[in-house]
């Protein structure tokens, strides 16, 4: 093991003690409830940058993902009280299924078509589960939750924690994806595909690769969603702003590196928290777009192209 | 649940004799409102058609302009008591200046910087559609707003059809805007200039024109033909301001249907999707029709990249 493995594993165990800890410390209910969402979207920036960032393939489907993950939990807890690790497991396989679906339907697309057509995707899903009745049609499903295992005492910190684990497990995919052949085989493809085909980088099995794990991480973010809202309906699970937040969340990061996601979804993720309590929700989509054009226009590398190019100045301009 | 009783009279319709269902006057009906239907689906993605089809910007932000024009008709018509559709070409010149700082932004910030334009141009203009979406909320609220006119409640009787009149308006409109626009660009300097931008940048540049100017004009009247567009969506039914979400994939499931930049095919597709949206409603129901769009597009997408009536690229 490597040097930075070795640290990186510290680093994580070290969040995992401390997102512990805290579930047994603090008494109030708050901070897990707003902390769920930010590690939510952690794990969501982090799975979309495996396929948009280090591919290039821009993915507006996380909602899609994000909405099948909650209802293979709804389904599943609906028809056999399955429990919530069963529910996260499902939903990643039913995620790697639908990013290879997905992988195969778009092989030919690039660029903004890819991206439409993952939209389109969205809706289709979203359509055929308004039309699902089982699962409670376009009114939406209430959930009722199980008794909460020791040694949580709520079940809201369960989830928190289970969300922590799930941030780990993403950040370490997306860093062993990014330093491996893998990362540089899409990495040459996203620069350019035609070359990276030549030179006999599997790009079509690669490309189909990103998709299935990129969807598996973001479907199993989902799943504990609906037991978090004890609610499930198909307009607010497949609601278009988780795709933009989490492709803006990257975007602001830097998709170079798996700590730009990171970034980005605390940095935009606690802002949203922030305006959506102290002011409205629609104030929050306004800064949401805002800061997607500001950053898109005004710094393209991210946080992590800012970054480096201040340690540059700093450095005399030779680093 | 409207949506509930709708799926309860079918059942009951199929209980009383299934074969009834396809009655040849119900389809008949569902296909002239859906070809009515269609011809407006073109008039709301000719500006897409110019604007992405010709000048290939990734402009997803093209239907919330679409409903931006449609609260500014609204606004006319209720401050002032404008008839919509004269509201539209009132606010036509705004529009177009609109488009071509917008494309300026765009272009300054991307096609002039080169690569990887497309993937934060998708970004982009999201951001921008977001943008818009969040003021109309602040000016006008989340209610659905629609406008009054003369023709608003009436309808034509053929027969056992019933055509309402709204629908013939949106009908003869927007074959007229698509008429107009492909006279535009085939028999006008700055027509054939639009569309020599789109075949060979290059070839422009070295004749001695700027292809950026002409872009810049491509994309101000791909956004002000969206004035009388507006006017026609508002008139049809009413808006609300997160309306541009399902035209996205009406606007783009008909501009690639159509192949790039085609403004007969951009007709075609639209009416073929119309009669297709309105088949799957009488049949199934309303609740699958925001499916039908995205589903030909994704098909389209996977089989046939280049639209029906494509260029070749």
């Amino acid at each position: 093991m490597s040097r930075s493995s070795i640290r990186f594993w510290i680093g994580a165990t070290l969040f995992l003690v401390a997102a512990a800890l805290m579930t047994q410390v603090v008494r109030n209910e708050y901070p897990f409830f707003a902390g769920y969402v930010i590690l939510q979207f952690i794990v969501l920036a982090v799975a979309w940058s495996i396929l948009g960032g280090y591919a290039g393939y821009v993915n507006f489907g996380t909602s899609a993902f994000f909405g099948v993950g909650v209802y293979t939990a709804v389904f599943l807890f609906k028809a056999t009280g399955a429990p919530l690790v069963v529910q996260i497991a499902a939903a990643a396989i039913v995620g790697a299924l639908l990013g290879f679906a997905v992988g195969l339907v778009t092989l030919r697309m690039q660029g903004i078509y890819f991206s439409i057509a993952t939209i389109a995707m969205t809706i289709i899903i979203e359509t055929t589960v308004t039309n699902w009745r089982y699962v409670g049609g376009a009114a939406g499903i209430q959930l009722q939750r199980p008794p909460v295992m020791p040694p949580f005492d709520t079940y809201v910190q369960m989830l928190f924690f289970v969300q922590a684990l799930l941030v780990v497990l993403a950040i370490a995919t997306a860093r062993y994806m990014q330093i491996s052949w893998m990362g540089r085989g899409l990495q040459a493809l996203k620069d350019d595909e035609l070359a990276a085909e030549c030179t006999g980088v599997p790009t079509l099995r690669l490309k189909v690769l990103a998709c299935v794990i990129s969807g598996a991480l973001m479907c199993a973010a989902g799943a504990p969603a609906a037991m978090y809202l004890q609610y499930a309906d198909p307009s607010s699970a497949f609601n278009l702003n988780y795709s933009v937040s989490v492709l803006a969340m990257s975007l602001i990061g830097g998709t170079a590196h798996w700590i730009g996601p990171v970034l980005g979804a605390i940095l935009l993720g606690t802002t949203q928290q922030l305006l959506t309590v102290t002011i409205s929700s629609e104030v929050n989509v306004l800064v949401l777009g805002m800061m997607l054009v500001l950053f898109v226009v005004g710094a393209p590398e991210g946080l992590i192209g800012l970054f480096r190019r201040l340690g540059r100045i700093r450095t005399g301009g030779k680093a | 649940m409207t949506e509930r009783a709708q799926t309860g009279q079918r059942c009951l319709r199929k209980a009383q004799g299934g074969p009834q269902l396809f009655s040849m006057d119900l389809l008949l009906d569902a296909v002239v409102s859906g070809v009515l239907l269609g011809c407006f689906y073109a008039a709301v993605s000719l500006g897409l058609s110019v604007s992405f089809g010709l000048l290939d910007v990734p402009h997803v932000a093209h239907p919330a302009f679409l409903v931006l024009a449609s609260y500014g008709v609204f606004f006319l018509n209720d401050s002032f008591d404008i008839d919509p559709l004269l509201a539209g070409l009132l606010i036509t010149p705004l529009l177009f200046l609109f488009g071509l700082a917008a494309y300026r932004l765009y272009y300054e910030t991307f096609e002039k910087r080169g690569s990887d334009a497309g993937v934060r141009g998708i970004a982009f203009f999201f951001g921008i559609a977001f943008i818009i979406e969040v003021l109309i909320i602040m000016q006008f609220g989340v209610d659905q707003r629609s406008v009054t006119t003369s023709y608003s409640g009436k309808a034509w009787q053929i027969g056992e059809m019933r055509i309402p009149l709204r629908m013939l308006v949106a009908f003869a409109v927007a074959s007229a805007m698509t008429i107009l626009l492909t006279l535009y660009l085939s028999r006008t300097f700055m027509g054939r200039a639009i569309r020599a931008v789109a075949q060979d940048q290059e070839a422009l540049r070295l004749m001695g024109a700027n292809p950026v100017w002409i872009k810049q004009w491509a994309f101000g009247i791909a956004t002000a033909v969206l004035g009388i567009a507006g006017a026609l969506l508002i008139i049809v039914a009413p808006v609300d301001p997160i309306l541009d979400r399902a035209y996205i994939g009406r606007t783009f499931c008909v501009v690639v249907m159509a192949g790039l930049g085609s403004m007969t095919g951009t007709l075609i597709a639209a009416v073929i999707l119309g009669v297709a949206e309105s088949i799957v409603l009488t049949l199934f129901g309303a609740s699958w029709a925001p499916a039908i769009s995205f589903a030909m597009l994704l098909g389209v997408l996977a089989v046939r990249p280049q639209g029906l009536f494509g260029r070749r690229s």
